[in-house]
């Protein structure tokens, strides 16, 4: 069982970018007025930030972490390690982190590499560089988790389209002798189509036909290099599991919900989370949501979410957090984590130049 | 159990829905622009108030209210 405990670990600072360009599901004009007031009612999603073609994940990436160094006085000497989380990366090969490594111009000492996960990836991302700084040999570590989900959705699939935002971000971790951090991780492969991208990976290489647009229902219709989504499926996975993944770490590690200050999951759709704050009988004050002004930003959920709405709260003073990832893999896992000082910059927006 | 609970809950749910019109041989389908949004209510709904998880499959197979309590039932025993 993947429950399990990194000592020595801290976050110090955490901080996001989005896209300057503001989608309003308002103007979403290819479903009818009536769908699209269940739409926005059932998904809880208002309006998203859009990557215009030609930015990447890695853009919003590198000036949130940009920001963030120069906000926490960082030598960029000191950092040893850059993990950078995304299923939206610059190139098939290299690796984003490599080129991220170049431009933020960190030390050629700095190692540097990808983890392709979605929902799930920041606790994921969390857990793997805590555990390669634990030790102590290594002291400053940069996590870069995102995505550019929009790029992969048709405009003619309501099934996705209007459900994604686009978002980057930055965490930035130190050696400290207090710190731990708890993870609970899980997967099911038997549910990897459920969320998919049929096309352009090795299992069906890209070709003509895979940019032909089907249509699968009434108002779904897509190729087969944009993002497919069985939302009764994953919503079924989510009901089903979140639940005693959260309570297990809790129990665990013997933390009651009284004593979390705030629950950040993943921002999937609002029916789903709060059908999940309630089955685990989280009070609405504790569970915070960004998903109204930003809709679903994939990996970039849990610490976008920190950002936009906790900044005030985690800024100051002691916070203990439980995060929560789950959808794409299928995977999912939640965190136990402790925040003092956080040092958490505002939003940026980012324009393309 | 009570399908009256069932079609209240429902009525609930889609407050468009004027009281009184929906009834246990009614076809939740010809609830006003039903759609994939409307089975994941349903979805939610049901097991939030009755601890049941039902699969879409469930839902494709239930035409009626009736349909639909059955197979809650058969699922909570």
């Amino acid at each position: 069982m993947a429950l399990f405990t990194v000592n020595n670990v801290k976050i110090k600072g955490v901080s996001a970018a989005v896209p300057e360009e503001v989608y309003s599901n308002r103007n979403y004009n290819w479903i009818s007025e009536k769908e699209k007031e269940m739409l926005i009612k059932t998904t809880g999603v208002n309006e998203r930030h859009v990557a215009k073609f030609g930015m990447t994940t890695a853009d919003l990436c590198e000036s949130a972490t940009e920001k963030l160094i120069a906000e926490l006085k960082w030598d960029k000497e000191d950092i040893d390690v850059l993990i950078f989380v995304s299923q939206s990366r610059d190139y098939l090969i290299p690796a984003t982190a490599c080129i991220l490594q170049n431009k933020l111009g960190l030390s050629n000492n700095c190692l540097a590499f990808d983890v392709n996960m979605g929902c799930s990836g920041y606790v994921y991302g969390l857990s793997i560089i805590s555990g390669m700084m634990s030790s102590g040999q290594i002291k400053k570590g940069l996590l870069l988790v995102g995505d550019i989900s929009t790029l992969n959705t048709s405009y003619n699939d309501k099934s996705t389209y209007p459900l994604f935002g686009d978002a980057g971000t930055c965490t930035a971790l130190e050696y400290s002798n207090e710190a731990k951090m708890s993870f609970n991780l899980q997967t099911d492969g038997a549910g990897y189509e459920a969320i998919i991208i049929r096309d352009g990976g090795c299992r069906n290489y890209a070709s003509k036909e895979s940019f032909d647009k089907v249509k699968h229902a009434e108002g779904i219709e897509r190729n087969r290099v944009q993002l497919e989504l069985q939302g009764v499926d994953v919503f079924n996975f989510s009901l089903k599991e979140v639940k005693p993944n959260v309570s297990r770490i809790l129990d665990e590690h013997g933390v009651r919900v009284e004593e979390v200050d705030y629950f950040v999951f993943h921002q999937a759709n609002k029916l789903i989370n709060e059908s999940i704050r309630k089955k685990l009988k989280l009070p609405p004050e504790k569970v915070p949501y960004s998903l109204d002004r930003y809709g679903n930003t994939s990996s970039a959920s849990i610490p976008l979410t920190i950002v936009s709405e906790l900044k005030e709260k985690v800024s100051k003073g002691e916070n203990k957090l439980l995060i929560s990832g789950f959808g794409v893999g299928l995977s999912w896992g939640s965190a136990l984590i402790d925040l003092e000082d956080l040092i958490c910059p505002d939003i940026i927006e980012i324009k393309l130049n | 159990m009570k399908i009256e609970d069932l079609i209240e809950k429902l009525e609930e749910e889609f407050e468009d829905v004027e009281a009184g019109v929906l009834c246990p041989d009614f076809n939740i389908r010809d609830i006003e622009g039903w759609g994939s949004m409307h089975v994941l209510v349903v979805i939610a709904m049901i097991d939030s108030e009755y601890d049941v998880l039902l699969s879409g499959s469930d839902l494709t197979n239930a035409e009626t209210i009736l349909d639909l309590f059955e197979v809650v039932q058969e699922k909570m025993n």
